[in-house]
């Protein structure tokens, strides 16, 4: 059973690492872009958000108007409604300002280790999970842009399936031996492949849109073939 | 980059900030409808599918990495691997790989 503080240091530290060459990068791109360290930096300390902050690089780049740098951030993270939505029924009861604390630590990557825990999830170990991905993230940005080079190319690289290797690790455990897993997965993945491929929408939405199609989609197949909500809870608890 | 920089960022702060927020913090322990619940419970899975898929194909322009990471992390995560040595594991086969 996962609670401690430090538990969720454990669990998140493939986070750090996967952040690790994201972060380093970033710092570098950030200083070729003309940010200062502190401004770098900064941005990784208060904004907090990989992919919105690579996207403000390259808007800053050409030169476009600073409001529509977070219209596209806000466009990006408009995901996150729904996976702090979903966290809320897994999360054990905490006050309200400490959950709006570590809810600044809820990323795609947090999100991904916090929802696949068993059971309910203490505030100590969601703490312990977004304290060490974001320290990974905010200390390897001011790195990337001190030492203002990259790793060898062949490691660089390697680490950039980190991230992906980390998702796939949290997702086939689930998928064992529960079909709904494997469908939610599949389908999710290939919508968002079609909207993708397709060119039909732009990433931040296009995974809100796969993952709530697939999620709509499976739970409504469930209920219609009498696979009640309560059944999916009972197997739940029968797996924890 | 002067002041405005540091007004967008507090704007990105914000708008980030927001998403993640709101529902985490508001939705506390209210009693959603079964099938509103039901469709929550099934997020973490759905998500996991999109972030995956096709992103970890197109990490480097050579398709065949992406695919052999993939596959690299679902055979040792397969075999029962705790995720951090499935990390550790897929970024040193592929290190291997781009050596050679």
């Amino acid at each position: 059973m996962n609670t401690t503080f430090s538990q969720g240091l454990k669990a998140g530290s493939s986070i750090a690492i996967g952040y690790f060459p994201v972060a380093l990068t970033f710092g570098l791109l950030a200083k070729t872009t003309g940010l200062s360290m502190i401004e770098a930096t900064a941005m990784s300390l208060i904004v907090y958000a990989g992919a919105s902050q690579y996207m403000a690089l390259s808007l800053i780049a050409t030169g476009v108007a600073p409001w529509l740098v977070v219209m596209n951030t806000f466009i990006v993270n408009i995901r996150h409604f729904l996976m702090t939505a979903s966290l809320s029924e897994k999360v054990e009861p905490a006050p309200k300002w400490m959950k709006a604390i570590y809810a600044f630590g809820i990323t795609d990557e947090s999100f991904s280790v916090l929802s696949t825990q068993k059971g309910k999830i203490t505030t100590a170990f969601a703490f312990g999970v977004a304290s060490i991905a974001y320290g990974s993230w905010v200390f390897f940005t001011a790195v990337g842009h001190v030492i203002g080079a990259n790793l060898p190319q062949f490691l660089q690289n390697a680490m950039s399936v980190a991230l992906y290797a980390m998702f796939i690790g949290l997702l086939v455990p689930s998928m064992k031996g529960n079909r709904k897993v494997v469908l939610l997965a599949a389908i999710g993945a290939a919508i968002h492949c079609v909207l993708y491929y397709g060119n039909l929408l732009s990433t931040g939405w296009s995974i809100l849109v796969a993952t709530l199609g697939s999620a709509i989609f499976v739970e409504i197949i469930y209920v219609k073939n009498n696979k009640t909500v309560e059944h999916w809870t009972v197997q739940k608890e029968a797996d924890n | 980059m002067g002041a405005a920089y540091w007004w967008m960022l507090l704007g990105m702060a914000i708008a980030t900030y927001v998403p993640r927020m709101i529902p985490l913090t508001f939705l506390d322990g209210k009693e959603l409808p079964p099938i509103v619940s039901g469709v929550l419970r099934n997020i973490p899975y759905a998500v996991l599918g999109a972030l995956i898929f096709p992103a970890v194909l197109h990490i480097q322009d050579n398709i065949l990495f992406g695919v052999i990471g993939a596959v690299t992390a679902f055979a040792l995560s397969f075999i029962g691997l705790d995720v951090m040595f499935v990390v550790i594991g897929t970024i040193a086969v592929l290190a291997v790989y781009s050596l050679f």
